[in-house]
């Protein structure tokens, strides 16, 4: 339970990671609670990357527990924490520029026609995934009809990270990991983006939103997980703190509030 | 913190300001107004295949005004017979490139599958259908040799066929079979998931570079640099030449091969369109990273490429024994540069990703119309290659010019 009143998604304790002599996370905690948007904020170097591609399955610790829902998991491979419904928005987007809006929310786990044509001939059911795809989109409110077979690359950078987005949205049913989703885009575009997040968390999916963009992460947030030295610093809320505050707690220079001030 | 509570919401509600005089609608999908030039630009963005197809259609009316004889049903039909074997390689190299790798090795893998079809067929007395089922077989494990090499390689199948092809030649099993045997011994441990994977991750280019002379000297090892003539084949296995065989359509002549070569375009455009491995071969052409990242396993995807290229040069092997009469080691050694050829011409890009199928079989026709058609009209065999040459530098600056449209 967290202070919220909301149910544990994910509580991870005593997280190790080593890298050679650098040790990335030094038993480090983390909490999301269901419904909310944990921002997590760090210094380069804090070991934030390493938490985050643990929690995603992209790496493996080499200690400490991660529990999902009550239930504690060990993920091999992102694929494997994708099967268990944690979608992860990279960076890079992981989208493929040469493939329509539709072939790209569908890439790694197509939908096969019924019958003899999807069983012995693999047939894709393109309708049903154009279908599914627009719907996704519009839900987001992010489609004018026609265009679904678009290819990626004639879309705009914010325009690219909707589609991320929208996948990430429509297959995710535990949460979804947001890495610098507004990093590369134009004040514009980073609007867009701030208020898809918000939709998405309106419709019940927590989200972990890593950002070094202090105005970002102050709109949306619901908690900021401060990760310092490879550990959690602490967890605040937006509005009892000023970004000054954290990012002070970030560099280290403020103490991290008492326990009782924080938002665990 | 009782005062920092309003410098943050001050903070914000200034950021917050400052965008709402912005515009808002920018992640949208709406397409803005366009130029008829920037129309035609993304229409030949949208479809690769349009270009060449145009090409086709010009030259055919060009070639037809210049040589009268250039439309009759015979020639037509003879510009097929002509691109069957080169269309089958094309076929092979265009998902290949799809993936945004490239096989220099197309021929070599096609003339020792061949080789291997027709001298167990008529020297050992193999049956013809197993003897070109081995052949297959063979080609297959060729390309799949190469996809290991692009991913991750394994050692113990090429071991294996390397020791066994010792061991059964120094038990005085005649080479003849030996080397075949080998080869299927090591394909079996290898689809058989034997060994691990050593991922050396080579870039495609050298590996096939290598592979295409690794093969070549193989298949000359094997043949003995002989040539199996045409009236022993006619002899002992004359499945060996079906695709060599020609049926009249209205006074245009057509080869099983033809209708072979039209059968497995369809096939693999119904393959790269309709099923999520096409799919994945276009996503792993078009950025490796994001489809790994997409949950698609790479590896897997380019190993079946390859493979898949292989099996179809052998079959290209088949096709050529019926085209050409007899099984020759040393033919097709410009089989490669060919097979790019017309993959470049349909205008599949050489970067990956980008592409169509049925734009190579255009882009062989292409080929053989300029050829056919500069023959026709007198012309000197020279200029034809001159002009095949030109082809491919406009295919290639019209491809720079289409990619562009992303930006």
């Amino acid at each position: 339970m967290s202070a919220n009143g909301h149910a544990s998604v994910v509580k991870a304790r005593g997280l190790v990671k080593r890298f050679g002599r650098v040790t990335a996370l030094d038993h480090a905690d983390f909490d999301l609670a269901a419904g909310e948007i944990l921002a997590v904020i760090g210094d380069n170097g804090a070991g934030k990357s390493t938490l985050i591609k643990a929690l995603s399955g992209a790496l493996k610790v080499d200690g400490g527990t991660i529990e999902i829902e009550g239930e504690e998991r060990h993920f091999a491979s992102p694929i494997e924490a994708r099967d268990a419904g944690i979608e992860t928005v990279y960076q890079n987007l992981a989208l493929s520029p040469a493939l329509s809006i539709a072939d790209n929310m569908f890439l790694g786990r197509e939908i096969h026609r019924e019958g003899f044509l999807g069983k012995w001939l693999k047939m894709l059911d393109k309708r049903r995934m154009r279908a599914f795809a627009r719907e996704k989109l519009t839900e987001l409110g992010l489609m004018t009809v026609q265009s679904i077979d678009q290819t990626v690359e004639t879309l705009s950078g914010g325009q690219r990270q909707g589609v991320a987005v929208a996948r990430a949205a429509a297959f995710a049913t535990k949460f979804v990991i947001m890495d610098e989703p507004t990093a590369a885009l134009g004040v514009k575009e980073s609007r867009r983006v701030l208020e898809l997040i918000k939709e998405v968390k309106a419709r019940g999916l927590p989200i972990i939103l890593i950002s070094h963009n202090m105005p970002h992460v102050f709109e949306v947030a619901d908690r900021i997980h401060i990760h310092r030295l490879g550990r959690r610093a602490c967890v605040i809320r937006p509005d009892a703190f000023s970004m000054s505050d954290a990012v002070a707690i970030m560099t280290g220079a403020m103490a991290p509030p008492a326990p009782e001030a924080q938002a665990l | 913190m009782a005062e920092a509570e309003p410098a943050g919401a001050k903070t914000r509600a200034a950021y917050e300001e400052r965008l709402d005089a912005a515009a808002g609608d920018v992640a949208r999908f709406d397409e803005g107004r366009r130029t008829p030039a920037q129309r035609f630009h993304h229409f030949l963005h949208a479809y690769p295949t349009a270009a060449p197809a145009l090409v086709l259609i010009v030259s055919c009316a060009a070639f037809g005004l210049v040589a009268p004889n250039f439309f009759s049903p015979f020639n037509l039909s003879l510009i097929i017979q002509q691109v069957t074997v080169i269309g089958l390689l094309g076929a092979a190299q265009t998902l290949v490139i799809l993936t945004a790798g490239i096989d220099l090795s197309v021929a070599a893998v096609m003339v020792f599958s061949y080789m291997i079809m027709g001298r167990l067929a008529v020297e050992a007395g193999v049956p013809a259908p197993i003897a070109i089922a081995i052949g297959l077989a063979v080609g297959t494990a060729c390309g799949l040799f190469n996809g290991s090499l692009v991913t991750k390689a394994r050692i113990l199948p090429v071991l294996l066929t390397v020791l066994a092809w010792f061991g059964l030649i120094w038990a005085g099993v005649p080479m003849i079979w030996a080397v075949p045997m080998g080869v299927l011994l090591g394909l079996a441990l290898g689809l058989g998931r034997g060994g691990a994977g050593l991922a050396l991750r080579l870039p495609p280019f050298i590996v096939t570079l290598g592979a295409w002379s690794i093969f070549f000297a193989l298949n000359l090892w094997y043949s003995e640099a002989q040539t199996i003539r045409s009236q022993d084949i006619d002899a002992a296995a004359p499945l060996l030449k079906i695709f060599g065989e020609r049926v009249s359509l209205m006074g245009a002549q057509f080869t099983y091969g033809s209708f072979l070569m039209v059968f497995v375009f369809v096939a693999l455009w119904y393959a790269l369109n309709w099923t999520a491995w096409g799919r994945a071969v276009y996503a792993v052409g078009d950025d490796k990273d994001a489809a790994e990242l997409s949950g698609i396993r790479t590896d897997r995807v380019l190993v079946s490429v390859y493979g898949t290229a292989g099996f179809l040069c052998a079959l290209a092997g088949w096709a050529a024994i019926g085209r050409v009469g007899s099984a020759s080691p040393q033919s097709f050694y410009e089989g490669n540069l060919d097979a790019i050829t017309a993959v470049v011409i349909g205008g599949t890009s050489l970067f990956g990703g980008r592409g169509a199928i049925f734009g190579t079989l255009v882009g062989a026709l292409i080929v053989g119309v300029f050829r056919s058609g500069l023959k026709l009209a007198g012309v000197d065999v020279l200029w034809q290659t001159f002009a095949v040459g030109l082809l491919i530098i406009v295919a290639v600056a019209m491809d720079q010019w289409i990619r562009r449209v992303s930006s």
